[in-house]
C-alpha cells in the first residue's frame, strides 16, 4: 500500500485549490492512503476545509508560530520528520510548493519528480520538459519515499464531501532562525476570478502596446467573468504585473475558456496554455503560432475586436 | 564578501523547437545550437553586479556537463565572471546530483553566495536552488526579482503567486534568479579576447566521489499530444456565437 502524504498551500485561512488537485493526483496512485498535512500557526481552518475535501482519508496538523509565514527553510525540516512513515510526498507545483519540496527531496537524500501530470504507476509518472515538447516517463525506485510536485493544470480539484479525522502530531525539531520573514506586497486585490484556478481567462500580449491599452483585458475580462493574464512580453513591458504570466516560466493553467488577445504564441507561451479546453485567438497576424493551437482563429485587429465582442456579449 | 558562485547550465537554445526521437529514447540533441540557460544568465549578471558595488571580490562560474560546456563557461567569463569550473561528466546528471556538486564546491570554495537560474530551460525542474541549499545546510531566496546586500544578511524580494514576498536570510546563502531580476548584458568582442586568458578548471566529476545514479530511470520520451486543429471565423459575430453554442459565454 502507498502512504501519500500531501502538504497543503494555505494563507492561514483557506486551503489553496491547487492542493485539492494535488490530491486528486495522490488519489489515482494505486492504493493509496491519502493524508493531508497542514502546517500552520493555527492549522484549525485550512484543516477542516482539507477534511472535507473527497478522498483524503486523514489529516495531520502541525501548529507552530513560526508556521505563520512558508518558508521551506523552516517547514522542510518538519515535513522531513514527518514524512517517516509514507511513502510518497506530493505538494502542488506553485511557486509554494516549488520552493518547498526540493529543499525536503533533498534533505531525504532522494530526488524528486517535478511538475507530475499523469500517473502510471505508484512510483511511475509523466512529466514536461523543454516547455512541454517532451513528455518524460520516469519511474523513481520503490524502496525509497518518492517527492514529487503535481502539475495543477493536470488534475482537477477534489470535489467534496469528505470527512477525514484531523489529528495533531508532535514535531520536535530544531527550526533554523537564518531565514525570516519581512513583508508580503500583495498585488492589489481585484475583483477578478483567481487566474490559476478560472475556468474562464482572458490573456493580453505585447499587441496591447501600454498598459492603459492593457485595461482592454480587464474590460472584456469583467464582461465574461473571467481571470486576467499576460504574455512575458507584456510582463516584460510592464503593461501587466508579474503574477499575472502564462507560460513555460509564468503559471500553467488549463480554463474551460482561453482567448489571447495580441499575443503571438511563443513556444513557451503555448507550454502554459495547451491545456484549455477551448483557445480563442485573436491577432492581426495570420501567421501568428498562436493560431496553431486555437480552436477559434479570428485575423482581426483587437482594438477594434474586442470592444465588439464586448458589445456582441451584451 | 568574498566570492560567489554562480550556475552556469549547458542547454538546447530558447530558439530551437526540440524533436522527440521516434525510439522514444530522449529528444534529438545533434547539431542543435546550445546556449547558456537564460535564468543562469541573469544570475551571473546579478553577481557581476554585486561585485561591481564592491559587495564581492570574486565571481567563479561553475558548469556540469561535457567538454563542450567550457564554450557557455567562456561565454560567462566573458560577461565578467574571474575565473570558471566545469565538473567534467557526460553522464545525464540529476538536479539532486547536480546540487550535490554545488554544495562540495560551494564548501571547497568557501562560498559565501550561491546564485542559480530558478529553472534550467530544458529539463525545467526548478530544483537546484532549494536542494543546494538544503545539502549546504544555508538559507534559501527561490525566484528572486531583487537583491540587496547589507554585510552579513541580504534581502531578497521573491516572486510569489501571491504577488512579492520579502524575506530576510543570514548569509551564506543560495538564491535563484527570476526573469524581472535584472537583463543580462551583451558580450562585447574584446571581453571575448580577455575570456580566452581567464582560468578555466576542469575537474573529472568522477573525483568528487558523487554517484551519477539516484535511482530515477526515464522509461520513454513522446511528443505532447497535438490539439485538435481549430478553425478560422470571419468576424467577430461568428466568434461570439461559437462561443455561445459551446456554453461557454
Amino acid at each position: 500500500m502507498s502512504k501519500i502524504l500531501v502538504i497543503a498551500e494555505h494563507d492561514g485561512a483557506h486551503l489553496n485549490q491547487a492542493t485539492a488537485r494535488a490530491v486528486t493526483c495522490a488519489r489515482q496512485i494505486p492504493s493509496g492512503h491519502v493524508t493531508v498535512a497542514v502546517l500552520a500557526a493555527d492549522p484549525s481552518a485550512v484543516a477542516a476545509e482539507a477534511a472535507a475535501l473527497a478522498g483524503v482519508d486523514a489529516v495531520v496538523t502541525v501548529a507552530h508560530a513560526a508556521n505563520g509565514q512558508a518558508l521551506a527553510a523552516v517547514l522542510a525540516p518538519q515535513i522531513v520528520a514527518l514524512a517517516a512513515g509514507y511513502t510518497h510526498v506530493l505538494a502542488a507545483s506553485t511557486a509554494f510548493g516549488k520552493d518547498l519540496l526540493p529543499r525536503v527531496a533533498a534533505l531525504l537524500g532522494v530526488p524528486q519528480i517535478s511538475d507530475a501530470m499523469a500517473v502510471e504507476g505508484a512510483y511511475k509518472f509523466k512529466r514536461p520538459t523543454y516547455a512541454g515538447n517532451a513528455i518524460v516517463t520516469l519511474e523513481a525506485p520503490s524502496d525509497r519515499t518518492l517527492v514529487a510536485t503535481v502539475r495543477s493544470a493536470s488534475f482537477e480539484p477534489a470535489a467534496a464531501g469528505g470527512s477525514a479525522s484531523i489529528s495533531a502530531a508532535a514535531i520536535a525539531v530544531d527550526l533554523p532562525a537564518h531565514t525570516r520573514f519581512v513583508s508580503l506586497s500583495a498585488s492589489p486585490k481585484s475583483d477578478r476570478p483567481d487566474l490559476a484556478s478560472a475556468s474562464k481567462v482572458v490573456s493580453g500580449g505585447r499587441a496591447l502596446a501600454s498598459k492603459e491599452n492593457f485595461q482592454l483585458i480587464y474590460g472584456l475580462a469583467a464582461k465574461m467573468g473571467a481571470a486576467v493574464g499576460a504574455s512575458r512580453a507584456a510582463v516584460d513591458a510592464g503593461y501587466a504585473s508579474n503574477e499575472l504570466q502564462v507560460g513555460q516560466t509564468g503559471k500553467i493553467i488549463a480554463p474551460d475558456l482561453y482567448v489571447a488577445v495580441g499575443i503571438s504564441g511563443a513556444i513557451q507561451h503555448l507550454t502554459g496554455i495547451k491545456d484549455a479546453k477551448t483557445i480563442v485567438a485573436i491577432n492581426k497576424d495570420p501567421e501568428a503560432p498562436i493560431f496553431e493551437v486555437a480552436d477559434f482563429g479570428l485575423v482581426a485587429d483587437l482594438f477594434v475586436a474586442v470592444p465588439e465582442i464586448e458589445k456582441a456579449l451584451g | 564578501m568574498r566570492k560567489i558562485l554562480v550556475g552556469v547550465k549547458r542547454v538546447v537554445d530558447y530558439n530551437v523547437r526540440v524533436r522527440v526521437k521516434p525510439d522514444g529514447s530522449g529528444v534529438a540533441l545533434e547539431g542543435v545550437k546550445m546556449s547558456v540557460n537564460p535564468f543562469d544568465e541573469i544570475a551571473l549578471e546579478e553577481a557581476l553586479r554585486i561585485k561591481e558595488r564592491g559587495e564581492a571580490a570574486e565571481v567563479v562560474a561553475l558548469s556540469i556537463g561535457p567538454d563542450d560546456a567550457q564554450q557557455q563557461l567562456r561565454t560567462a567569463l566573458a560577461m565578467g565572471a574571474d575565473r570558471a569550473i566545469l565538473v567534467k561528466t557526460t553522464d545525464a546528471i540529476d538536479p539532486l546530483v547536480a546540487s550535490r556538486v554545488f554544495a562540495e564546491i560551494a564548501t571547497k570554495e568557501n562560498a559565501d553566495l550561491v546564485i542559480v537560474g530558478k529553472q534550467a530551460i530544458d529539463d525545467d525542474a526548478a530544483q537546484t536552488a532549494p536542494m543546494v541549499a538544503a545539502l549546504w545546510g544555508r538559507p534559501q531566496a527561490t525566484f528572486a526579482s531583487k537583491i540587496e546586500i547589507n554585510g552579513t544578511t541580504a534581502v531578497v524580494t521573491r516572486e510569489v503567486d501571491a504577488g512579492l514576498e520579502t524575506i530576510e536570510v543570514d548569509l551564506p546563502a543560495v538564491f535563484s534568479a527570476d526573469l524581472r531580476l535584472n537583463e543580462p548584458r551583451y558580450v562585447k568582442l574584446p571581453d571575448i579576447m580577455k575570456a580566452k586568458k581567464k582560468p578555466l578548471d576542469v575537474v573529472e566529476f568522477a573525483s568528487l566521489g558523487i554517484t551519477a545514479d539516484v535511482g530515477l530511470k526515464t522509461v520513454f520520451v513522446e511528443p505532447p499530444k497535438p490539439r485538435a486543429k481549430g478553425i478560422v471565423v470571419k468576424d467577430v459575430a461568428e466568434l461570439v456565437d461559437a462561443l455561445k453554442k459551446k456554453g461557454l459565454v
